[in-house]
This record gives C-alpha cells, structure tokens and sequence, in this order.
C-alpha cells in the first residue's frame, strides 16, 4: 500500500477516461470565461479516491507548499495508505476513566480543530449518574467542576466509533466519506458539499460541521499532517476523529491514547491477538454503543473491574 | 419563431394593473433581502443560521420537505385531467404543473443554501461528479427532483408554445411525459421522505408511515393554494373555472385530511403507548421536555387548524361557502407547513443523538435567505401564470398579440 | 497434546466475539482471508499466554514490538539509599512492632493503603531497606515494585500483564513504553486523587458569531 487514493481498488485505470476529456474541455472553457482567476483545478478535480498515485503526489506537495505559506512553518501532508493485516480498534474502560477531559484537548491540538467560534471538539464526555446507568438522554457533557469524578457520576467519552457498516458514508449523496481497509472512515474535505447528511445519519454525534472558517492560531498548528485527517479544513466541510490517521499510520498510539492520564484507552490492531484491544475483549467483557442500530463500531467499551 | 414566442412573452411579463406591478415589486424586495441575507450568510459561513452540530438541519431543510410536498401534489390534478380525459380539471391542470415547476424551484434553492460548499454542486452531477448511487437518497432525492422539474417545464413549455401559435399540443410527446410524471411526482415525496425514514439515528423519522404520511399531507396542502388561485383567477380573468372543479378537489383534499390525521394518530398512539424512549422526541413536539417549549404552541395550532380545515371539507354545505373554504385552506396550508417544516424537522433532532437538547429558531438572516427563495418562487409561479393564462384563454397567440390586451392579475391574495 | 488442544479451544471461544464482529464484513474473499488470518494469529500465539512476570517476556518474538518499561518515578531527594539512616549495623537491631514512627510524617499521614491492617515493614525489608520483599521474604529492588503489587492485586496484575489496565505509550506495533504500577499510584495511597476537569465545550447557543 503506498498511497490511500489508491487503496479503495480505483486507480487511473478505472478512471473513465471519457469523463476526463469532458472534464479538461470544461475546465479549460470554463478558464478562458474566467480568466482563471480561482480554484479551478478544484472545482473541477476528481474525488480524491479517483486520483492515480501521481495525482495525489502532486496534490500533496500543493497543500504542503500552501499550508506552509499560510501557516509560517514546514508542514507535511502524508498520504500514507493503510497497512496490509491491519484493522484498527478502540478500546475505553469506563470503569477508569474519570471525566478529566485531558483527551478532548489532546485530540484538539493533534487534529488541528478550530478552537473557538466555531469550537469544534471530537471527542465528547458525557457525564451520567451511575444510579441509572448509561442512560445518554440524561448525560451531560457541559459539567464543570473543581474536581472529577464527582460522588455518584461516571463519565463516558464518545468520538467516532469506526463503524464496520457506517450509516454516514451509506447516506453522503457524494461519495465524499468512505471506510478504508484498515477501518478507518475518512472525510475527503475537497469533496465534501456539506450537506450534512452524515451528521443527521451518524447515532454518535461524531461528524462536527465548520460552521465558520476554522480558526487555528499559527503557532499552535500542528505540521504533521495528513492528506485524510489532521490537515487543515475549510469553512462548509464536515470532519471527525479519524483514530488520528497521522500517527496511528506510522505506528503510533492516537493522541487520546498518549494523553489519558488514568490508562482508560486501548488502541491496537483487531487481528493481532496480543494487542492491547484483542487482549481485553479476551479478558473483558465489551460492550459497543447502540448496538441495536447495527452500525458494527470498531470501538468497544468495557469495565475492567 | 422561437424569438416571437419570447419576445410576446416578455411583453406580457411587462405588463400588468398597478396591483399586479405592486405584487412584482414586492417580490422583488423579498429576492433583494434574500440577495443580501445569503450573501451576509456565504461570507460568514452557515455560522450565521442558528443551526449547530446538536441541530444540523433545520429551517431550509424543513421548508424544503414541505415544498417537495406541494410540488409532489400537482399529480392530484394533473392525474384524473389527462388519464381519464376529465373535462372540469382538464383545463386547470396545467397551472398544477406550474406550480410544481415554481415548488420544485425553491426546493432546489432551499438545498443549495443549506450546503456548506454549494461551490461544489457540480459533485453530484452524473457524470461530472461522482453521485453515490444507488446507496445515497439525497443522490437519488436530487436526481428525481430535476428529473421533475425537467418533465414539468418539458409539458409546459410545449403546450404553451403550441397554443402561442395557435396549434394543439402534440399528444404523443405530451401524454407519455405526463404519465412518467405521475410516478415522479409520488417518488419525490418517497424519496423526501426515505431521506428521513432511512435514518436508524433518528427514531422519530425512522418510521415506515412517514413516506405515505408525507403523501397524504401532500395532497391536503398543495391542491389548497390551487383553490385559491382558481378562484383569483375566475374573478379576475376569463378563465372557465367550474365550482364542479373546485368541488371536486375540495372532496378529494378532505379524504386526504382524513388520513392525514389517521396516519397522525397512529404514530401518536405507537409512541405513547408503548412510551419508550423513542417517545422524547415526539414529547418534545407535543409538550416539551423540561423548560424546552419552542415548538408546543406551534404543534397544538397545527393540530387545531388541522382538524377544523378537515371538518370544513368534510360538509358539503360548509366547503360550498367560499368563504369557509378559503379559510380552510388557509388552515390546511399553516398545519401542513408546521408538520412538515418544523414540526419534522426540529423534533427528530432535539434532543440529538447523544441526548443533548439545543433549542433551535432561525435566525434573521434564515428569514431573509427563506424570504427571498419564497419571493423567487413566487415570483416564477407569477411570471409563469401570467404567461399561461392567455395562452389558454387564446387571448395571446403569434397571429394577434394584442398590447392592450388585459393581462392577468394576481395579487397577494393568492396565497 | 491434550492440553495445549483444550488451550486453543479456550482462546478461539474467546475470541468468539470478535470472529462475529469480523464475520459481518459483507465480502466472502475478505472474511475467507481474514478468519484465516485470525485462526493463524490466534494458533501460533496460544503459547503465549503464560505466566511471564513483566509484560516484557510476553512479546511475541517475531515480531518488531518492543516494550520498554517506564523509567520508575523518582525517590524523594536525598530519601535514596534509605540504608544512609536505617543501617542496623549503626541503629541496632530492627523493632518489627508495627507503631507510629517519629520520622516520615509525610508517609504516615497520607497513609491509605489498608493502613488498618498493614505498615512499613510488610513491604519494606527490615534488613536491608534499599529494597523490598514478598510475603515469602524475598528481596525484590525499588524498580520491580510491580511484583510486590501483585501479590495482593492479582487480577490487577495479569491485566497490566496484558496491557488492559495501566498505559502505554508510542508506537501501538513498534516500540512502546509500559508505565509500572507506581508510575500513576503512589504505593503509600494508591487510589486516584480527583483532578481539575478541562473546561467543558461551549454551548451551542453561546457560539454566535456573525448572528445578525
């Protein structure tokens, strides 16, 4: 696997070379009538799972050479595809995990999210009382308090849950949104129209919309960035947790993993019985969120004691 | 002679009583503040609306659905008109299609605005982009809605250019369409409502009844805006309007009410009786959650206005007083617009998945954006209507046209 | 023979909820491919499942990951060699009483860890205090600590084993870092102390700008 564009089994050889002709006769006509002075190239680009190996090189070193610019620091945009054996799953103790939020903002400084107007956070903690168990339609996620866990609360973070049978791809009238091989559920930003079909379709609250141009501050942006996760997002688009596709595809853990200060979050390869998440949903007894929609998420919860 | 049929009909467009001038005119200012709200609204991002995460969808897409209704209805009149060769609904059909071809309009321009990248529409064009099909409803939902919209203009705009120069239309052109547009009008509904049904997310829209509740309410709403400008229409042009026609449709919307509260109540009894959670969303329509009230006035007014429009229709005695009938309909119209727009919408997503209740009304630049799609629809239906009805009063044809003529008027009454 | 069968059996029944989850990929070449590759994971690593000590003897030869234990938190300083103050040959012989001490307040005050029934010397050798011992007396040093925790919480224990309770940190299949038992617990009070939350998102209706 070299490069994503490639993995979904759609390279240039097929491409319907009689679109592109129509496409490349559309765009040079279109850039005569303008004098070319937008985005044409991506207005009339393909859809990033259409683009050859060549294509998506030379895409990246324009995103890289525009990130750069706008953001005053070498930024990298990887295209990493997914590893050959490699199906990714997630796992989170709700019996440790204290409610501290020290992920939401770890995933928020990885991903690059906008910070403020529009906030847009990822992962979400739900706050519920343990006398009535997971009940979300009595959850909280606006507490604030001097000290976590409060007395008779348990907490509860959700992000994307990787469905293997994911309703916000089914429903994106686009094809803008897909499952790679290794489970990941990605969002192509250039090709998203924004129509939010996948937020009313997703059971998670998972898909975060920027409802206004993303705010970033240069100096916290960070430059190691990928193609299908972390790289800067335009206004209009919809984005959400992608198990961190930058680290997690050259080996590292996800930022939330990193950052949990309790140890509640497992990350590791589904196929591999001696990783981490295989090794408590062994040993442990997992459950899945919503079950009864069916949607087969690649993220399981669990009490280890 | 394309150019002759053009230039007469921009000659009719132009001109008009004073009443018809004001009524344009106002159009025009409802398009410039929808001009000005959406270009504020693109600058900002759809940060400007009160939509958010909890609520993704809201006002656009809740007038949208209730306007693929209206659209969907114009079949009630186009069917008996050309397959049974009804003679009283015959001659009125054609403004149903109008009326479609001016709904269709403002749903395709309800959707466009609620698109956070409508810059890239082109996407989900066959060919030119990569729609998802056969997977997506929204794909499928937006390739039926042109489908519709072309079958209707196709219809009209051969029809009136035969009449402009005084021919019948060519039947064999004409009558397989409207058959293919029959089906199509169902589906566009079907489809509307699928986008929602689909949705295992979203219990209070994944039901099996939405798609023939979308139908049936459909069918009350839309022929209520024909009733009206039938009768503006009678008065104020020579336009052979039967009472027998506009009885007729009257019967028949009464029906649809029936079910239409039939189908209502089904859903209200499955929800609270059985009263698992699945029944929140529909408490918070029908009488809040906590001190979240937005939407209980409106839900219990459309209910009212429901009931009293369907026993208006259902005494022959009362829907025969025109009077009573207007009121009616204008009742049907606000109960349809609250189910449908609002009452549909903001409820399947309050509180949203992960339980969290946003309280949404739109914002003034939503009023402004809706405003000046409403007055651009409207504005079509005029232009269209002004068009047709010389045409089928043979007022205007290529061999005479008549500058003094007098044009049809519309005022605002007609809605 | 016998036994090593039974072994496998249990592994694949417990893996019985992931083959279902796995069985749902709609593509029949896709599921051929990957119950293979499970049942191929899931053999040849049933052996592995064994009474290691430190999750470093768990790691599956073949392959490329590593694990590095944590570097132990640091002693409090000047505290280290404890033998600098509790040196028998200087103090005499050692008072095993269990008793209020008139040194090492801060310990004894922050005491909590079934202080009712356990003090000092159940952990710390009273002989040479630089390290630790078992119930059985034997000495184990200040950097396996994890051996003493274990005798008592067991269950706790094989789970750090597998990486279930505790955390780890870098590369998920390469090299990563294990954190030990007094990395996060403070073997004198073990129980988390509540921490100050991050703030919580902003509310929807709070998050405006550009509204008319």
């Amino acid at each position: 696997m070299t490069t994503c564009g490639n993995s979904g089994g759609s390279g240039p050889q097929a491409m319907d070379s009689g679109r592109r002709d129509v496409l490349k006769f559309l765009a040079v006509g279109a850039t005569m009538a303008t004098g070319a002075a937008c985005d044409l190239e991506g207005f009339f680009r393909k859809s990033f799972r259409e683009l050859s190996p060549a294509d998506v090189r030379r895409m990246v070193t324009g995103w890289e050479r525009k990130y750069s610019r706008k953001y005053g620091k070498t930024v990298t945009v990887s295209s990493t595809g997914p590893m050959e054996g490699v199906k990714f799953g997630y796992g989170l103790d709700l019996s440790r995990c204290v409610g501290c939020r020290r992920c939401v903002y770890a995933c928020v400084e990885e991903n690059n999210q906008s910070r403020k107007e529009p906030q847009i956070q990822w992962i979400r903690v739900l706050e519920m009382d343990k006398a009535h168990g997971i009940d979300l339609n009595h959850s909280d996620i606006y507490y604030d308090a001097p000290e976590v866990p409060r007395p008779g609360k348990f907490y509860m973070p959700v992000q994307c849950q990787q469905c293997d049978d994911p309703p916000c791809v089914k429903t994106c009238p686009v094809g803008a949104t897909w499952k790679e091989k290794d489970g990941i559920v990605v969002i192509d930003y250039d090709w998203c129209i924004g129509c939010r079909c996948c937020m009313s379709a997703c059971p998670y609250g998972a898909r975060h919309f920027n409802w206004a141009e993303p705010t970033l501050p240069a100096e916290e942006m960070n430059p190691k960035t990928h193609v299908l996760g972390n790289r800067p997002r335009p206004k209009g688009v919809v984005e959400k947790c992608t198990f961190c596709i930058q680290r997690t595809r050259e080996g590292l853990y996800p930022a939330c993993v990193e950052i949990c200060p309790v140890g509640a979050r497992k990350f590791g390869n589904l196929l591999d019985p001696e990783s981490e998440i295989r090794q408590a949903m062994d040993t442990k007894r997992v459950f899945i969120l919503k079950e009864e929609l069916a949607t087969h998420p690649s993220f399981f919860y669990f009490y280890a004691t | 002679m394309a150019i002759s049929f053009l230039r007469g009909s921009g000659r009719i467009i132009a001109q008009g009583n004073r009443a018809y001038k004001i009524w344009v005119g106002a159009l025009l200012a409802l398009i410039a503040i929808g001009l000005l709200s959406y270009s504020f609204q693109m600058r900002q991002g759809l940060i400007a609306t009160n939509m958010r995460d909890q609520v993704s969808w809201a006002f656009y897409v809740g007038n949208f659905t209730f306007l693929v209704g209206i659209a969907a209805a114009a079949v009630m009149l186009v069917i008996p008109a050309y397959v049974y060769n009804w003679g009283p609904i015959k001659e009125v059909a054609i403004l149903g299609e109008l009326l479609a071809i001016s709904a269709i309009i403002m749903c395709l321009l309800f959707v466009l605005v609620d698109m956070g990248r409508p810059d890239r529409f082109l996407h989900i064009v066959p060919f030119l982009g990569s729609p998802n099909f056969p997977i997506s409803i929204m794909a499928w939902d937006a390739l039926v809605l042109n489908i519709y919209l072309g079958v209707n203009l196709a219809v009209v705009i051969h029809i009136l250019y035969k009449g402009f120069y005084g021919k019948d239309y060519n039947k064999k052109f004409v009558i397989p369409l409207v058959l293919f547009s029959i089906p199509m009008a169902v589906s566009i509904h079907t489809v509307t409502a699928f986008l929602y049904s689909g949705f295992a997310a979203r219990p209070y829209w994944n039901t099996a009844i939405l798609a023939p509740r979308f139908i049936v309410s459909a069918f009350c709403s839309g022929p209520a805006v024909l009733l009206v400008l039938f009768q503006v229409l009678r008065k104020r042009t020579g336009l052979p309007i039967k009472d027998e026609a506009i009885q007729k449709v009257a019967e028949l919307m009464a029906y649809a009410m029936f079910l239409n509260l039939f189908l209502l109540g089904a859903e209200i009894f499955k929800e609270y009786y059985s009263h698992t959670e699945h029944l929140l969303y529909t408490q918070y329509f029908w009488s809040g959650l906590g001190p979240h009230t937005t939407l209980v006035k409106y839900a219990w007014g459309g209910l009212a206005a429901s009931i009293c429009a369907f026993f208006i229709f259902l005494v022959p005695r009362w829907r025969r007083n025109m009077i009573l009938l207007n009121i009616g309909c204008a009742l049907i119209y606000f109960s349809v617009y609250i189910e449908k727009g609002m009452g549909l919408v903001i409820p399947g997503m309050t509180p949203d998945t992960l339980g969290e209740i946003y309280e949404y009304k739109p914002t003034l630049v939503e009023w402004g954006v809706t405003a000046g799609i409403y007055g651009i629809g409207f504005l079509v239906f005029t232009v269209l209507v002004k068009l047709a009805v010389p045409i089928m009063e043979g007022h205007f044809h290529a061999i005479s046209v008549n500058p003094t003529e007098p044009a049809a008027e519309l005022d605002a009454g007609a809605h | 023979m016998v036994r090593s069968n039974s072994r496998v059996l249990r592994v694949v029944t417990s893996d019985t909820v992931f083959l279902n989850h796995i069985l749902e990929i709609k593509n029949g070449e896709d599921r051929m491919f990957w119950l293979a590759t499970v049942l191929a994971l899931t053999l040849s690593s049933a052996g592995a499942h064994g009474t290691a000590s430190s999750p470093a003897q768990v790691v599956n030869s073949n392959k490329k990951e590593k694990l590095v234990e944590a570097e132990p938190p640091p002693f409090t300083e000047g505290i280290f060699p404890c033998s600098q103050c509790h040196n028998p040959k200087v103090n005499g012989k050692v008072n095993p009483t269990r008793r209020e001490l008139q040194f090492h307040d801060e310990i004894q005050s922050d005491f909590h860890h079934d202080s009712e029934n356990r003090w000092c010397l159940d952990c710390h050798d009273a002989n040479n205090r630089d390290v630790l011992h078992l119930t059985s007396g034997a000495p184990v040093p200040f950097t396996e600590s994890y051996k003493l925790c274990g005798q008592c919480h067991g269950d706790k224990y094989r789970d750090w084993k597998r990486g279930v309770h505790g955390k780890r940190i870098g590369q998920w299949n390469g090299e990563k870092t294990y954190f030990l038992c007094v990395n996060c617990h403070n073997p004198h009070s073990p129980k988390f102390k509540p921490i100050k939350p991050l703030p919580p998102p902003i509310r929807p209706s709070e998050m405006n700008r550009g509204k008319r």
